[in-house]
């Protein structure tokens, strides 16, 4: 019952920042539009999931707004990643609100939620292996595309003019990412840190608003990192999109984040800007042990 | 001279029915491949198709077409409807409710399925054979005097209709929009979903290719033996499984191989040793697949499933 109530809480908060929407100036920046309170571009509420007995995520609130970098940090096993399936439709919350651009996305399935802009990565490489590189971002362009059995079978004159734009604009995400030379090569058998930036190409030629990007940084060597730095910054300067980044790679995360979200057992610990965080005594306690 | 022709003669036989084989199987294969079960329903849309076919040409025949060409496309497209509806009713009734759920649960609601289109088909339309006549009767002979090989204009039919079957539906995964989709899905369908793709549109939409290739298969089978009862679809589904596994389950090409070899391996055992061990044979091929090589002999091997 507690839940309902929040929900209609959030509800309302909703529906006040709308109304702060249209009033407040087009020029303000995204700092400034966190700090007017205006309407995100991801408004989470209280989210709650449950396993049986085990509440994984319990009550975490955030927001992205529109050109931010927000981190999701915490110790392992907080349950950064069951947040980001939660958000993402990978799971159904058990509890809270998710909204997106205003739509309330918590009891969408996730094919629904990519269309509707928000797209993401997981821990793990999940590339279609077995697909060509151009493959893997022709097939996230599906749901921009005409889907019509008929027009495709008999591959009519629009049919063919979307399908070279499909491969134009996923031709240009490659060289972006300077996979271009590989776009006939396996997927799978492309060097780790390839994989990698695939997978954000891959997300990035879905159009999103919003990229979700889980641990983007695992595995890769500094300098794979310092390049990741400069894509995700460029994706957030060059195509307005916001990023929401679980990261446990510090100077990362410090480096780059706008706002941070620090959970603790599935309980959200502490928000605030890379400064606040740093100083913040409950995170440091959280992370390195009582003293 | 006279030996190789009677073994020419079995590898036209056998192709003949591995080719219907291949057809069923793929509708295995391809829903295998995408949720990872099988379809124990599929060989009775097969059954289904075969019916319809009967259904269509009697009926038309009645009304006194003779035309065999004109009867045999109207049963085809009308076959391959009713078909398609079964298989989207089929992964909607016994499938679609109990995804996620353990393995077992929807394997058992498969053979249920199974055992109610049976039934329903022997309340429905009788369980005695129903028979038409051949339409389309006759063929070549060639070879020599004393023993001839014998290629019926039906024959050809199956090779060719099974052929343009199998090149439109490669064409179609390999080059379509939605057959790229459907390759993503089935190597990973959780992140498909999360590129926008509406998953559960393209489960049911293999359901219903792998409907509307048995169809095919009961329509071409139908018309070469000119008999159906309600009880062929399950035997031909175990084959047509068989054949699914032998090519390796969840490739497309493996099972049309697998198809064309398990016929030509049944005809050929029938040719030389006695047709009563032409089961014998395909089944204990099944066995000594899954011993000693379980991943089929296009499939890649693999540790999870099955």
């Amino acid at each position: 019952m507690a839940d309902t109530h929040d929900n209609q809480v959030c509800d309302k908060q909703v529906h006040d920042r709308q109304g702060l929407d249209k009033a407040a100036p087009a020029t303000s920046s995204h700092r400034q539009a966190r700090a007017e309170g205006r309407a995100p571009l991801l408004d989470v509420c209280d989210l709650t999931m449950q396993f049986g007995g085990l509440k994984a995520v319990d009550g975490v609130t955030l927001q992205v707004h529109p050109g931010e970098v927000v981190s999701v940090i915490g110790p392992n096993g907080a349950g950064k990643t069951t947040v980001f399936n939660c958000i993402s439709g990978f799971y159904q919350p058990t509890g809270g609100e998710v909204y997106f651009q205003n739509r309330a996305m918590h009891r969408l399935p996730g094919y629904r939620i990519a269309q509707a802009g928000m797209v993401r990565t997981f821990q793990n490489v999940r590339l279609f292996k077995e697909m060509t590189v151009i493959e893997n971002l022709l097939v996230a362009q599906h749901m921009h595309a005409e889907r019509n059995l008929l027009k495709g079978l008999f591959k009519t004159p629009g049919y063919r003019r979307s399908e070279k734009a499909l491969m134009q604009h996923a031709g240009d995400w490659l060289e972006r990412v300077g996979l271009l030379e590989f776009a006939n090569r396996e997927a799978g058998n492309l060097a780790y840190g390839q994989q990698r930036r695939l997978e954000i190409a891959r997300c990035m030629v879905a159009r999103p608003r919003l990229l979700m990007l889980d641990e983007p940084a695992a595995g890769l060597n500094p300098n794979e990192t310092r390049d990741l730095d400069d894509l995700i910054v460029s994706l957030t300067r060059d195509e307005g999109i916001s990023v929401l980044l679980i990261e446990h790679d510090m100077s990362l995360v410090m480096g780059i984040s706008d706002h941070i979200y620090v959970v603790n057992q599935g309980q959200p610990l502490a928000d605030g800007s890379p400064e606040d965080i740093r100083r913040n005594d409950a995170v440091i306690k959280a992370y390195l042990g009582e003293e | 001279m006279e030996d190789i022709l009677y073994f020419l003669q079995q590898v036209i036989n056998g192709l003949t029915i591995g080719s219907t084989y291949a057809l069923i199987a793929i509708g295995y294969t391809m829903v295998y491949g995408i949720i990872g079960m099988i379809n124990f329903a599929h060989g009775e849309i097969y059954m289904i198709g075969t019916y319809v076919t009967f259904i269509v040409i009697a009926a038309l025949g009645m009304l006194g077409i003779a035309n065999p060409f004109f009867l045999m496309a109207a049963a085809l497209l009308v076959a391959v409807l009713v078909s398609c509806a079964y298989g989207f009713a089929v992964e909607r009734v016994a499938y679609r409710p109990v995804r996620g759920s353990k393995r077992l649960i929807a394997l058992i609601s498969a053979i249920g399925m199974s055992i109610f289109l049976q039934n329903y088909m022997r309340l429905a339309q009788g369980s005695r054979d129903m028979a038409i006549s051949s339409l389309i009767p006759g063929g070549w002979e060639f070879g020599l005097e004393s023993f001839a090989v014998n290629l019926s204009y039906m024959q050809v039919i199956i090779f060719s209709v099974t052929l343009v079957c199998m090149l439109l539906l490669s064409s179609f995964i390999s080059r379509s929009r939605l057959g790229r989709a459907c390759r993503a899905c089935s190597q990973d369908a959780g992140m498909a979903r999360l590129l926008g793709i509406n998953t559960d549109m393209i489960i049911s939409m293999t359901f219903v290719i792998g409907a509307a290739l048995a169809a095919v298969a009961g329509l071409l089978l139908g018309m070469y033996y000119g008999v159906v009862n309600p009880y062929i679809g399950f035997l031909a589904g175990l084959k047509a499984f068989t054949a699914a596994v032998l090519g390796g389950i969840g490739s497309i090409p493996g099972a049309m191989l697998g198809g064309l070899l398990l016929g030509v391996a049944e005809a050929l055992t029938g040719g030389y040793l006695s047709t009563e061990y032409k089961d014998v044979v395909a089944f204990g091929l099944l066995i000594l697949i899954l011993l000693f090589r379980p991943s089929g002999i296009l499939g890649k091997p693999e540790v999870e499933k099955i």
